[in-house]
């Protein structure tokens, strides 16, 4: 009964009888604000300490153990340690553009999370654009490391940023054009309806090959886009030290530490939404008992389970594999998964159009 | 804010990789002139940790200038010992008792492993990939639990002394060089299945950073680094010093000369050593482990030389004695210092991304280079 929707219901009922609805609607957005800001807080905190677990068992190590129980304070304390400390800006930075740079990761990060359904009727903003959205925003976030790179007046900043320009423009047409593959199934740019659309199974198990297809060149792309390893040459430490954000401490740091943390969970909830059925249980065609028991998990645990699933296999790639080389990471998203991406979204059509997916 | 002191005259880049800098592994200062992301050319700035250890050891008896030399490659530490006691057993003809031998060849190759696994780890996390280096400590660390309960210490053991080896080993020596081996076997297809078939590594490492077999000859290129090009460099086999001779091992070559070619030779070195010590460990004889010696040593005058193969390749002692307590001059050829002055050959030309992968094929020591 519980549900994230039923409290929004139970709050705006409570609003717009106590309240006009001029400023109901303020304060409603005020709220949404809010909610944002400690969502972005709210995960940064669980990823990081996720990622370190994370590392920790792939890497037989115990992770931070200190802080609280079992170390789950421990990124509440290195936030706090972040939050005292001195914003440097260094002498010859261009101090506007280097300071402003941190902030348009965040809000970035932060204008992503509007389209998302978190649960059940539990979206800040439903829009019928939902994914060309997502995919016109997420393409900022390159001008903000770009600016870091630039501004900071290094030059392992300025060759990180440059990498990272390179990366994040080749892949997105990739993450793209994976992402078109579920929009012509469905027919529809809206988040909501996509979900809706895999009432019956979620598209990796109606799409056949053509969605797996898409499915994994997706998660190729957007870890490529999130600057996360393998494909981390914006801040391959063991080259560029820390590439574009080699000149930033406390707060201005731990924005874009943030910022790519949160970066990660939108594209993982994306990834869930279209190719996973967002927060739609698991549904098999008729089934009508099977559905119902289904149904009893709530829509937010799905969402959030599937989201984090693939948070999960991000992270464990970047502690498996070695990180390619500036090249032939341009040869992988222009010789292979470019062209590999534009056949299968022909292919995807075509199924569409034949109606041959379930 | 691009500055004209960010470039050189012909519009180039320059940046400092070190003497800070994460990929330099120790106080390496490398100035790179970058067209881009292509290297042009890599200056090696040295001195940053030199302590002159050769005039130390000079100022210093012929049983106290060995502890030195474990400050000087100190991954090897056992096999730099090793080398000086030899040259000094050579000066003064001791002979040294069979059970001092296979100790020390032992305890080499135990060295020779422990660096291995070392490098692996770090070459690894160069490349990117961070949970190799954990991998490699696990077993590392047993290496340095057996050295901790003989020696008396994890990596600059010091035990290696004129005429033999300081104490007796340690009762438990032998069980532990032995469960080591089997946890060894047990765990060492995990590196080929976490790294060595990586097609992101393979990637990394193939075609990258070629030293022709002449090329490594002309700069005196040795080790493992020198045998990835094809040369026949092993002073094990050469010029067999201990019981080598008498040992079966295989020099382990491999012909490519680049990146992989140098990783698959050290990962099928420490198989090799793996090997000697199965031969030995058994058949450690029974005898003194030290011989007598006189209580101060003096050297006749003359020149004495001695090489021996370390993890990183070959190190040659020169002592010059004029028959008094303390060498006159000594001069230690490094292999470290050699195997750098290739980089910038093998660097040109290749993306910055590679140099790290060569400065880890090439298992660059810094004290080693500076001394």
């Amino acid at each position: 009964m519980w549900s994230f929707s039923h409290i929004a219901d139970l709050l705006h009922e409570w609003l717009s009888k106590t309240f006009n609805p001029t400023f109901t609607l303020i304060i409603e957005m005020v709220l949404a604000g809010v909610a944002v800001i400690g969502l972005f807080a709210a995960l940064g905190l669980v990823l990081v300490i996720m990622e370190r677990k994370v590392s920790a068992w792939i890497q037989i190590r115990l992770g931070p153990n200190r802080v609280g129980p079992k170390g789950m304070f421990q990124s509440l304390a290195d936030t706090l340690k972040l939050l005292v400390k001195e914003g440097m800006t260094p002498d010859g930075a261009d101090k506007f553009l280097f300071n402003l740079a941190p902030f348009i990761a965040m809000i970035v990060a932060m204008l992503l999370m509007a389209p998302i359904a978190f649960a059940n009727n539990f979206q800040f903003w439903d829009m019928n654009i939902g994914v060309l959205y997502i995919s016109a925003i997420s393409s900022i976030s390159v001008i903000s490391i770009l600016m870091a790179g630039w501004a900071s007046n290094n030059k392992y900043s300025l060759m990180g940023a440059m990498r990272s320009g390179a990366q994040i423009v080749s892949y997105e047409l990739s993450a793209g054009l994976s992402v078109l593959s579920v929009v012509v199934l469905t027919g529809s740019l809206s988040l909501n309806d996509i979900i809706h659309s895999q009432e019956n199974g979620w598209w990796i198990f109606k799409g056949h090959l053509p969605i797996w297809i898409s499915f994994i060149t997706f998660i190729i792309a957007v870890t490529a886009e999130t600057n996360r390893a393998p494909f981390d040459l914006a801040e391959a430490e063991s080259e560029l030290t820390a590439g574009f954000h080699t000149e930033y401490s406390g707060m201005k740091f731990a924005l874009f530490f943030l910022a790519e943390y949160v970066n990660v969970f939108i594209v993982c909830a994306i990834g869930a939404t279209l190719f996973l059925g967002g927060w739609m249980p698991f549904h098999i065609g008729h089934l009508q008992a099977f559905n119902h028991v289904m149904d009893y998990i709530p829509s937010s645990v799905w969402f959030f389970g599937k989201t984090f699933f693939l948070i999960f296999v991000i992270m464990w790639f970047r502690w498996t594999f070695p990180r390619l080389r500036i090249d032939q990471l341009l040869n992988l998203e222009w010789k292979y998964l470019l062209p590999i991406s534009m056949i299968n979204l022909l292919l995807v059509t075509l199924m569409a159009i034949m109606g041959w997916h379930f | 804010m691009i500055e004209e002191s960010f470039t050189t005259a012909e519009g180039d880049l320059v940046i400092n990789v070190g003497p800070q800098h994460p990929a330099t592994h120790g106080v390496l200062h490398l100035v790179i002139t970058l067209n881009g992301e292509t290297i042009k050319k890599v200056e090696p700035h040295l001195g940053y940790i030199h302590r002159s250890i050769e005039k130390m050891s000079e100022s210093l008896t012929y049983r106290q200038f060995i502890y030195v030399t474990s400050r000087m490659d100190y991954l090897s530490a056992h096999i730099n010992n090793h080398a000086c006691a030899l040259c000094v057993e050579k000066g003064l003809q001791i002979e040294v008792p069979g059970r001092a031998q296979s100790i020390r060849i032992i305890m080499d190759e135990l060295t020779r492993i422990a660096s291995h696994e070392l490098w692996w780890g770090a070459m690894s996390m160069d490349l990117g990939a961070f949970t190799p280096f954990f991998h490699a400590f696990r077993e590392r660390e047993v290496i340095n639990e057996i050295m901790e309960e003989t020696c008396g210490a994890r990596l600059t053991m010091n035990y290696m002394v004129p005429g033999g080896v300081m104490a007796d080993i340690h009762p438990n020596f032998q069980r532990r060089v032995k469960d080591f081996i089997t946890l060894y076997k047990k765990k060492i297809h995990e590196y080929d299945e976490l790294i060595t078939g990586n097609i992101i590594f393979q990637n990394r490492m193939k075609n990258v950073g070629y030293l022709s077999s002449e090329d490594a000859i002309a700069y005196g290129v040795t080790g493992p680094a020198g045998r990835g090009s094809g040369v026949s460099c092993d002073v094990r086999k050469h010029s067999p010093y201990e019981i080598y001779d008498k040992l079966e091992f295989d020099e382990v070559l491999e012909t490519a000369g680049d990146s992989f070619a140098r990783y698959l030779v050290r990962i099928r070195e420490m198989n090799q050593s793996v090997r000697i010590i199965e031969q030995l460990i058994d058949n450690i004889p029974d005898g003194d482990f030290q011989a007598k010696t006189k209580a101060v040593l003096k050297l006749p005058k003359g020149e004495f030389y001695q090489r021996v193969e370390t993890a990183r390749g070959e190190l040659g002692v020169y002592i010059v004695s004029e028959g008094g307590t303390t060498p006159y001059r000594i001069k230690y050829r490094s292999p470290g210092f050699s195997n750098l002055s290739a980089l910038d050959h093998m660097a040109r030309g290749s993306k910055l991304g590679d140099l790290v992968a060569m400065m880890g094929t090439l298992d660059l020591v810094i004290p080693d280079i500076d001394r």
